[in-house]
């Protein structure tokens, strides 16, 4: 087509005025894949829940236990399928740097609830013989290239002292979206070891986990709970999975929000970048556009000369940043290891990124073409070069 | 011999037959061009300055008119009002029939397309398309597919003699030949005017000479009315009419 | 100079353009400075020089640490520690804990530093001052809010109740710290809070040295005691490290963002300044005819970069400096507690983003310039 082939030889007249746009369009689409992908990283955990699975915490905060003996009440509420248990334990590994989750869990009662850890038979069995064994998922293994078997020492925080773990097992995540980056040991060793060296303290536990038959009773069975401990010395708070990792995600929702605001204004500064260079071309050419009115083009045409450019150069560095992001987020992904467990682009966010290049493209000529197809045919020609 | 046409949809315009025809000019018919009472002005910092004034003329079909006049005499705005590009202030211009006084900005476009023809004294030609691009640029404007219109183009580009310099680009061609690229261009749509702005302007003496051969042929041969602006007595001397302006005002004619 | 401007306002909307996205760039690195300035500072008030603090050996936060009473009760026998008018040890063991509120902005909720102190908990920090009702009266279930607290808490204003560990605790005043901490804690009697959280243990315990050169000797004395398994810290240097992992958090997050912004402004520079000079092309060779050298085309062209660049940078830092207007809080990952703090704009900072901003203005217009020093006279002359 004509136009076509017109379009892509005005565009790359200028070489490396097209090309240093397009890198900037390249580098904003792509920072802009990036930052959305951070952003629902960050969600990543409520996107890995479970509808059948509740949380009972503490109505007081999540740093206050529960007694042990709710374990027992707990089966007994009408539409609860299974009960288990979970202490963060909040170890450090050699250094802070080396954070990642642990919890302290009932493995006979909190394996069943959690299938989308694939064990195999063997591991599974290693680990729950062995009181001092944990279980780790693929990508903390991998991280720090432990093998089953690997001694694993732990500085305990809350719980004092080193402490030295067996890995007994290494579980694959049923799919993308399971965390693969938690260690799992056993409540009993801890709190045995915790009745010992501190009289009173023991016996308490973080969160219940607590399994349900039908999502669609979650609700209920929620109310129930909290009735059934209500005006007890421990009152009790219970949500659904994806509710409680969400209260996570909002407590950080001041960062989220800023990285979501700059995700935009990087998109704004190419459109800045991207204007200035249509409003350059489209000066150069006003010789060249006068005499197109002169011949008797319409003025649409000439906007349609400027939008159209201003569309192809978009495209192409919206594509290209949109390729670039899948290498950055995989290199991202392993650099950043067990900080986000889960780090994917999303269609949606790829998606968005073309849209984002093509909205560039418009406004950034927007403009320019609107005052070009407005030209005054005598003044134009007389800007001859 | 295709006349102006009436303001819509340009149709396509019919090529000649053959190289050589001559066309009857003169008294007894309608004049192609016929200016009455023609005025224009500026207002430049509140001040009303007056360019045209109160222009009065007839041109006829086969005409080769020449305008002349000092710097600052009016005779680029006339030509520019003539060929469409620009608004009169006051008074009328029929073309064909048509007068283009009262088209609107977008029906002005569609007439220019279809019935004018334009050569400028710096080629204008787009730099990033090619000679035979170039010139089918007008084309794009009419209904004609694209076998059409490549046809059109071979013709007129053989016409002013570029055949074999058809995918040069304008950076690649000498002035000369960009100026008979831009000839072949302003003949493509078969427009009965052609309007040309110090078309000699750019190019030495023997190319000039070429050049206004060319304009001269396309006249005498083609029948096409040629309105043109030059400050060169010896080109002005091919034409067939001399037109002075002094100071926004015709003050001179004088045939060939 | 003044030719080198008239060419930038000649062409005011390129110019706009181009130092406009410098701007940005700079309102961001400089916003994130002042983000992390902001946090530093807020915990940095939030400690005394002479007070000290001790914890559980190995607790990194205040919530993570326990210190049982006889602990405390051998701590408060130390030399060394200062006593107040009426010859009472300089010495606050409290209990602190979280608790969960809805935040003002959005309803959902967030934890919430609540510290059982006392009257001398209170002597300990100076800085704490009650601007609305009165201070908690001991033994009841009275408490004191802090600033930040009250406004980005919905519920918590004097004369309300709130309803935690089983009671209901009445808010009779506010207090105010000087942008410190604090601002974001609840405070009520010590032994109260104990009782009603059920804790038989402290948290930390801080007190005062009477002389600051003592504090070598105090904290060899608790580490010598085989019964007191705690550590001590001076207090600033508690709180310094606080803010360590947010902070730097902040920082690496927010300097690789703009980073990567300012090679969208730099190509946006480069294209302007080649574009620049394309037009000018006669200019210089009607410059360098005259006699100009090359060094001078070169050094022309760049400070015109240069003050493109600084345009975008005064107006950008411009921008960054309207947001200390702002007051932010987030949940700081050490504390897993709320914090407020506001943008804290340093000469520091000021001078490192027209740095920045400078910097750019170097890179983008560099090869242009240089470019622009390599023509030939002659090419430059044809070609205008």
């Amino acid at each position: 087509m004509f136009l076509l082939k017109l379009l892509l030889k005005n565009a790359f007249r200028h070489k490396l005025r097209t090309g240093l746009t397009v890198l900037g369009l390249v580098v904003a689409i792509c920072a802009f894949g990036l930052l959305r992908t951070i952003v629902d990283a960050w969600y990543a955990g409520v996107e890995g829940s479970s509808s059948t699975r509740l949380v009972v915490r503490s109505n007081i905060s999540l740093t206050f236990p529960l007694p042990l003996n709710y374990a027992q009440r707990l089966r007994a509420v009408e539409g609860v399928r299974q009960v288990s248990w979970s202490n963060w334990f909040g170890g450090v590994y050699i250094t802070e740097r080396n954070f990642f989750p642990q919890f302290a869990v009932d493995p006979a009662t909190y394996l069943p609830l959690y299938p989308e850890y694939r064990i195999p038979d063997a591991e599974r069995n290693a680990f729950l013989r062995d009181r001092q064994g944990v279980l780790v998922g693929r990508k903390l293994a991998d991280k720090f290239g432990w093998k089953v078997g690997d001694p694993i020492p732990l500085r305990g925080t809350i719980y004092p002292g080193t402490w030295t773990f067996t890995l007994r097992g290494i579980w694959d995540g049923a799919d993308a979206k399971t965390d693969e980056s938690q260690l799992l040991m056993h409540w009993a060793f801890i709190n045995e070891s915790i009745r010992q060296r501190f009289r009173g303290r023991g016996d308490q536990v973080g969160v219940y986990i607590v399994g349900i038959d039908e999502p669609n009773n979650a609700a209920a069975v929620g109310q129930r709970i909290d009735k059934q401990f209500a005006n007890s010395l421990a009152e009790t708070m219970t949500e659904t999975e994806a509710a409680f990792q969400l209260s996570f995600v909002s407590m950080s929702e001041a960062i989220l929000v800023a990285v979501q605001a700059v995700s935009l204004i990087i998109v704004v500064i190419i459109m800045a970048v991207m204007a200035n260079t249509m409003t350059m071309t489209a000066r150069e050419r006003l010789a060249e556009y006068a005499t197109l009115k002169a011949l008797g083009f319409p003025p649409g045409f000439v906007v349609r000369l400027l939008l159209g450019e201003s569309l192809l150069i978009a495209a192409i560095g919206g594509v290209a940043g949109l390729l670039l992001t899948w290498p950055l987020a995989a290199a991202f992904r392993s650099a950043a290891g067990t900080l986000f467990p889960i780090f994917q682009v999303s269609t949606l966010t790829m998606a968005l990124q073309l849209v984002a290049a093509l909205v560039v493209g418009l406004v950034a000529a927007a403009w320019p073409a609107w005052r070009m197809g407005r030209i005054d045919i005598v003044n134009g020609l007389r800007h001859v070069g | 011999m295709t006349a102006g046409r009436a303001p819509g949809r340009p149709k396509p315009a019919r090529i000649p037959s053959g190289d050589r025809q001559t066309y009857p000019s003169g008294e007894g018919q309608t004049p192609l061009i016929r200016i009455s009472h023609l005025s224009k002005g500026y207002v430049r910092g509140g001040q009303a300055i007056p360019v045209l004034l109160d222009i009065e003329l007839d041109v006829m079909q086969g005409e080769f008119v020449a305008l002349m006049g000092p710097s600052g005499s009016g005779k680029s705005t006339l030509l520019n009002l003539i060929a469409g590009i620009d608004k009169p202030s006051s008074g009328s211009i029929e073309i064909a029939g048509v007068d283009i006084a009262r088209l609107g900005e977008g029906a002005l476009a569609d007439w220019r397309a279809a019935n004018v023809g334009f050569i400028f004294q710096f080629y204008n030609l787009l730099p990033v398309l090619s000679a035979f691009d170039n010139v089918e640029l007008p084309l794009l404007l009419t209904g004609l597919s694209a076998r059409e219109r490549h046809q059109r183009v071979a013709q007129v580009l053989n016409l002013v003699g570029l055949n074999d310099r058809a995918d040069h680009y304008p950076n690649e061609l000498s002035g000369g030949q960009q100026q008979r690229v831009a000839i072949a261009r302003a003949l493509v749509t078969d427009p009965a005017l052609i309007v040309a702005d110090e078309p000699t302007g750019d190019l030495d003496r023997t190319t000039g000479e070429e050049v206004l051969g060319l304009l001269d042929a396309l006249v005498q041969q083609l029948g096409k009315t040629i309105v043109m602006v030059t400050h060169d007595p010896k080109a002005a001397a091919r034409a067939g009419r001399i037109v002075h302006l002094e100071k926004g005002v015709l003050v001179d004619e004088a045939r060939a | 100079m003044a030719y080198i401007a008239r060419n930038l306002w000649v062409r005011r909307v390129t110019t706009l353009l181009t130092a406009g996205g410098m701007a940005l760039v700079v309102y961001v690195f400089a916003t994130v400075l002042m983000m992390s300035e902001g946090i530093r500072s807020t915990l940095v008030a939030t400690g005394q020089p002479d007070n000290v603090m001790v914890l559980r050996q190995g607790a990194g936060a205040e919530i993570n640490s326990a210190i049982e009473r006889g602990q405390a009760a051998v701590l408060s026998t130390l030399p060394g520690i200062a006593t107040d008018a009426l010859g009472r040890p300089l010495l606050s063991a409290e209990p602190v804990v979280l608790i969960n509120l809805p935040k003002r902005s959005n309803g959902k909720p967030s934890n919430v530093t609540v510290r059982g102190t006392s009257d001398i908990g209170l002597q300990l920090r100076p800085g704490v001052r009650i601007v609305e009702g009165r201070m908690f009266r001991p033994g009841t279930s009275e408490i004191v809010v802090g600033r930040s607290t009250a406004d980005g808490f919905a519920g918590v204003d004097v004369g309300a109740s709130l309803r935690f560990a089983g009671r209901d605790w009445l808010i009779v005043g506010r207090y105010d710290s000087g942008r410190s901490g604090f601002d974001s804690e609840i405070w009520g009697d010590a032994e109260q809070m104990a009782q009603a959280f059920r804790r038989a243990v402290f948290s930390i315990v801080v007190f005062r040295l009477a002389d600051s050169s003592l504090f070598d000797s105090v904290k060899d004395r608790i580490d010598a005691d085989p019964r007191l398994k705690l550590e001590a810290k001076p207090e600033i240097r508690f709180y310094a490290e606080q803010s360590e992992a947010l902070a730097t958090f902040i920082n690496i997050l927010g300097l690789s963002l703009a980073v990567i912004f300012s090679i969208g402004a730099v190509v946006g520079a480069m294209i302007t300044m080649f574009a620049a000079v394309a037009q000018r092309t006669g200019e210089i060779g009607t410059l360098r005819a005259l006699g100009f050298r090359r060094g001078a085309v070169l050094a022309a062209f760049l400070v015109e970069s240069l003050l493109l660049s600084a345009i975008g940078g005064v107006l950008g830092l411009a921008a960054a400096s309207a947001m200390q207007a702002v007051d932010v809080s987030t949940t700081n990952f050490q504390t897993f507690a709320e914090l407020a703090f506001r943008f804290v704009l340093t000469p520091t900072i000021a001078g490192q983003a027209l740095a920045f901003a400078l910097a750019m203005g170097v890179v983008g217009g560099f090869i242009p310039a240089w470019r622009a020093a390599r023509l030939q006279i002659v090419d430059c002359l044809r070609a205008a």
